[in-house]
């Protein structure tokens, strides 16, 4: 390649890696250093202290919540992953007219453009106290008293969570599924398949990548959370996310960026086990 | 599966597909229908009474914050966002097809973007300025964290987009004497048009809607989504809802624009195609 055309190149990419240097690698840089400054009630003060993360590792709430926050990360995954992998399912391989599987895609993932606060919300005239479901299950005869636990509570986390996410499965995992040669399943359906075993040993094998790169969208989401604990549990649960906010509107700046050093470190490691099982670049 | 009669399997997974999508739509719709409430109406059913009273209300400034103001300040960045989210992805994209030196570390870092938990970014760069000394705003700040977010998504398109693009189209431009400047200004960019579109309506929306990036980002003054978070807190009235109708409507109306445009793109440039095969 010409010197020239080099030139282009670089300055081609040149807005992009500058926008991912300034705005992503100076300030987790920023993140790891100030973890290790000390501070006072009104100011962080340069230094070199181990302190903040011996006050957070010897600290029995830290391994609380983000034991917590694990749960919270598998149970979400777990759902989302089945609920995710069958809706995919039945776009890919039971719509055969390819304008109702584009129709039934975008309505998929049309929420996903539209703002996850609001979307929150909305959950309030369904389970709050005098909400539908409370008041279904009366009217039913099915409870006597309104249920406490719907809204605010790790049910409701949960269930927004889910509610939220499940379509960063949905679109790699049809990704992956509209990639499988029919062919396949015809000759396991000749091979003396039955349904089951043809989704088990032929397509759920070959939509490993796309249930790879769901499953990173969806844990690293979710254990970087505090927005919708906080909202769904009325601050009743506890997340990684939500400790940090807390430390931070208590202006304990080095505490939060020490947590948040960990918590990367967490998700990376997480990330890094996921990632052996797809090449992403593959993908597109 | 793909022949002959629906099996039961079907209408199972089809009965499973349409409560999935009720899950989605389903309390959306309900606040939608909420935020017409009367005067006199809670945050729950029973509606009483049809009104636009929460509408009015939401306008009223003294009432709710600064709604007309987060509204106004959230567009804005949105627009940039989507600008520059367009011009830098495709920028990049071009890059991306031939072979550089740093091209893995780059890729790497748009993977690390989308990955690194939000609230991250949001204290990294909250965090830089403070030690810096520097104000965040809503412009500088939380306009560079809503890239770090909008532009991988933008990039990943692009990188689908340019795999499945025929160079032969360059080639050719190339061949009837086109500069690189007018081969991507009259070939490839008509052709990328709507996928560009696609890039934007993820910049908009994606910024519009974004709460962590923002929230110690933003400064003195709240973009939409943060205001809204706000108001949970202390209002407890409709209104929360009808600021959740008037939202989720601007959403909805960029969603509907960008598919709208994709789709005419797509039929025009089936209708004026290719005209092989019709020299008389």
């Amino acid at each position: 390649m010409s010197r020239a055309k080099l030139w282009v190149t670089y300055l081609q990419v040149a807005p992009l890696a500058l926008v991912f240097l300034l705005f992503l690698i100076v300030p987790i840089a920023t993140i790891v250093v100030v973890s290790f400054f000390d501070y006072n009630t009104t100011q962080i003060i340069p230094a070199f202290l181990l302190q903040n993360y011996e006050e957070l590792l010897l600290s029995p709430v830290t391994w609380r919540t983000y034991l917590q926050t694990v749960e919270f990360a598998l149970i979400t995954w777990a759902l989302t992953l089945v609920i995710g992998f069958t809706v995919a399912y039945f776009v890919a391989f039971y719509v055969r007219s390819p304008t109702v599987q584009t129709v039934l895609f975008l309505l998929c993932t049309i929420p996903f453009w539209t703002s996850n606060v609001i979307r929150m919300i909305s959950w309030i005239p369904f389970l709050g106290r005098n909400g539908l479901a409370n008041t279904t299950l009366m009217n039913m005869g099915l409870i006597k008293q309104p249920l406490e636990f719907l809204l605010y509570s790790d049910f409701a986390v949960v269930l927004a969570y889910v509610h939220l996410y499940t379509l960063f499965m949905v679109v790699p995992i049809f990704n992956s599924m509209m990639r499988i040669d029919r062919s396949l399943l015809e000759a396991a359906r000749d091979a003396g398949a039955s349904g089951w075993q043809t989704l088990l040993n032929v397509i759920l094998p070959l939509c490993k990548p796309g249930i790879a790169i769901g499953s990173i969208f969806v844990v690293t989401i979710v254990m970087g959370d505090f927005v919708t604990v906080r909202m769904m549990s009325g601050g009743l649960s506890a997340s990684v996310g939500l400790m940090m906010a807390n430390a931070m509107s208590l202006l304990q700046y080095p505490a939060a960026a020490a947590n948040a050093v960990i918590l990367l470190l967490l998700v990376l490691f997480i990330v890094a086990a996921m990632m052996r099982m797809v090449d992403i670049r593959k993908e597109l | 599966m793909q022949h002959g009669k629906r099996g039961l399997s079907f209408w199972l997974l089809g009965a499973f597909f349409c409560l999935f999508v009720l899950f989605l739509y389903g309390p959306t719709l309900t606040i939608l229908i909420l935020s017409f409430q009367g005067p006199s109406g809670g945050l729950t059913f029973p509606m009483n009474g049809v009104s636009l009273h929460w509408f009015k209300n939401l306008f009223e400034k003294q009432m709710v914050g600064d709604f007309a103001g987060s509204l106004q300040r959230s567009m804005i960045l949105g627009a940039a966002t989507m600008l520059v989210t367009v011009v830098a992805s495709f920028s990049a994209g071009l890059a991306f097809r031939t072979r550089f030196r740093g091209s893995g570390v780059v890729f790497y870092l748009a993977i690390a973007s989308l990955i690194v938990p939000s609230i991250l970014i949001s204290l990294g760069i909250g965090l830089l300025f403070r030690v810096l000394g520097w104000d965040p705003a809503w412009y500088t700040s939380a306009f560079g964290a809503h890239l770090t977010w909008t532009l991988p998504f933008g990039l990943l398109i692009m990188f689908a987009v340019f795999n499945r693009f025929d160079r032969r189209y360059e080639e050719a431009s190339r061949d009837l004497g086109a500069t690189s400047w007018q081969t991507i200004r009259h070939v490839v960019i008509p052709i990328l048009l709507p996928s560009l579109i696609g890039v934007g309506l993820f910049g908009f929306t994606l910024s519009y809607d974004e709460f962590a990036r923002s929230l110690y980002t933003a400064g003195t003054f709240n973009t939409l989504p943060l205001e809204i978070y706000g108001m949970t807190t202390n209002v407890t009235t409709p209104v929360l809802y009808a600021l959740g109708t008037v939202t989720t409507g601007v959403s909805f109306a960029v969603i509907a624009i960008a598919l709208v445009s994709v789709t005419w793109l797509r039929r025009r440039r089936a209708r004026h195609g290719s005209d092989a095969g019709k020299a008389a």
